[in-house]
């Protein structure tokens, strides 16, 4: 089996308080992996691992082996900034920096070291048409992403992060603060880069995750409850917890 | 239920007496500037902008004074502006809760409430006579710049803090370094914030007398090097007035000094106005 993450019994603590416990979690390449699950159940610091994002918070610990193309991402001689470089990030809230549209993609070629511009230019044509943002914006490049509306905003956050090249694309709710027009579009974009890209998405939604997702995970409480192919997890879930959660009991 | 007023009273009357605090504080502005305007007007004329003062400034205009102080003025807000800004990306961005960020924030607070006389006099002793600096533009700029320190960086600090800690993690997350991500977004957002900051500082370095008094000297002529000595408006007003020279050329002095501030403070409001338009795209 060919995977691109591999995740073995991840413990994360934030000071005291235990987060996730003995996760194991194993991503197919260029596949899309749905993360599900209550709130507050380590969903959304278990992808924050996956980039060292936490790594910004105080407090922050962990144990267990992160490894990203058999690489252990957490090993001393990682430059976390590489490692950020090939697994992008796309929040909840869409975030676009205070610039043009046309250098908020810029931003990541910019800060890797291109300079040159017709090759900046291209790329970020590019990322734009791979993000299904170009047609609306290709005539207003200079304009401030700021007066984008908040799902054009989002999928300006997927070509920002698609034009460094990444490996990986983590998606902490990327629609959860969209309506439902740029959700489908948004959902419409995952089916897209998946062929591309190796996806994990964390989403409150389970008809996004059946939509969108070849295998899921379900987390409860900071465990890993179950996981799977997506059609056999929400058709025959194996734990009853699974089942409670998937037919609405809870959560 | 045994009320003196009834909330609904109280509520009016309250409303009324806020209404009123905001409205005696515009009228005092306005008498202010009003009384100068009025009297100092009638003397200023392209003449008195751009003339040498003649017999200690009972005749003659201002212009060396015009060029002292923006002389003085820029060399302070040179020098305090990328130390003060710096001091504010190190608080905002680097440093922690602890002893040192606690001291700086203590030592900027300090700074902000010393007499400007008491700085005049360090300045006097520092600038003046130890770096041997002398009278001269030089040494007031770098007095008022210490005056003007803590106000850039306290004010800068508050406009990093308030760049929102999302910027900061879509830069992180797509692989830019720290200072990449300060240098790039945080700086840049934080920009109308600091300006205004710079501007602050600049109205009150433009303004102060004391502080400067013994540093500039008080020569009549247009300085040309920074060890030159000099006489910014504040400084002349304070000598036209105190020695008796002429009051009316004091009240001159002081309208166009007024006029200078509105000045700078309109245009720069209008730049920052118009990069944040920008910026939010609005």
């Amino acid at each position: 089996m060919d995977y691109r993450i591999e995740v073995e019994d991840l413990n994360v603590y934030f000071n005291e308080a235990q987060i996730l416990k003995d996760v194991s979690l194993k991503i197919h390449k260029n596949t899309v992996t749905s993360l599900i699950g209550p709130s507050g159940c380590g969903k959304s610091t278990f992808i924050r691992t996956l980039n060292r994002m936490n790594d910004l918070i105080d407090g922050f610990k962990h144990d267990g082996t992160v490894l990203l193309d058999r690489k252990d991402i957490y090993d001393p001689k990682v430059d976390v900034v590489d490692l950020r470089k090939k697994i992008g990030m796309v929040f909840q809230k869409p975030n676009p920096f205070p610039k043009s549209i046309f250098d908020n993609v810029a931003y990541g070629l910019r800060v890797h070291g291109i300079n040159e511009n017709n090759a900046i230019k291209e790329k970020v044509e590019e990322s734009l048409k791979a993000a299904a943002l170009w047609d609306e914006v290709k005539d207003k490049l200079d304009m401030s992403a700021m007066g984008l509306s908040g799902g054009q905003q989002q999928r300006l956050c997927i070509a920002r992060t698609i034009a460094v090249n990444p490996e990986v694309i983590l998606m902490d709710e990327p629609a959860s603060a969209l309506d439902p027009i740029s959700t489908t579009k948004i959902e419409d974009l995952v089916h897209k880069l998946k062929n591309d890209y190796t996806i994990i998405i964390v989403t409150h939604n389970m008809q996004q995750a059946t939509r969108v997702s070849k295998y899921t995970a379900f987390f409860l409480n900071g465990e890993i409850v179950e996981s799977g192919l997506t059609e056999r997890l929400f058709v025959d879930p194996q734990d009853k917890r699974t089942e409670d959660y998937i037919t609405g009991r809870f959560g | 239920m045994n009320r003196i007023i009834s909330p609904k009273m109280a509520q009016t009357i309250m409303k009324g007496v806020l209404w009123a605090s905001g409205i005696i504080t515009v009228l005092i502005l306005i008498v202010i500037i009003g009384y100068i305007l009025i009297k100092g007007l009638p003397v200023v004329s392209l003449n008195f902008l751009f003339s040498d003062p003649i017999d200690s400034g009972r005749a003659g205009g201002i212009f060396p004074m015009i060029i002292s102080s923006l002389y003085v003025t820029l060399i302070a807000i040179v020098v305090a502006t990328p130390l003060g800004v710096g001091a504010a990306v190190y608080l905002s961005e680097y440093a922690g809760e602890n002893t040192i960020v606690k001291l700086i924030r203590f030592g900027a607070e300090t700074l902000a409430s010393i007499p400007s006389i008491v700085f005049g006099l360090f300045g006097l002793a520092f600038f003046v006579i130890y770096l041997g600096f002398g009278w001269s533009v030089l040494s007031g700029g770098l007095i008022l710049a210490l005056m003007v320190l803590p106000t850039i960086l306290q004010v800068s600090e508050v406009s990093l803090e308030a760049v929102p800690k999302s910027y900061r993690e879509g830069s992180l997350a797509i692989g830019a370094t720290k200072w990449q991500t300060i240098y790039r977004v945080v700086l840049p957002a934080g920009i109308p914030g600091i300006t205004t900051g710079v501007i602050l500082g600049l109205a009150r370095a433009i303004s102060e007398a004391a502080a400067i008094l013994f540093a500039v000297g008080a020569s009549l002529s247009i300085p040309i090097s920074i060890f030159d000595p000099a006489r910014p408006l504040s400084l002349h007003l304070y000598i036209l007035a105190t020695e008796g020279i002429s009051l009316d050329n004091a009240y001159g002095t002081a309208a166009v000094l007024v006029i200078l501030v509105l000045i700078i403070t309109v245009v720069t409001n209008t730049l920052v106005e118009r990069y944040s338009r920008k910026m939010m795209g609005r």
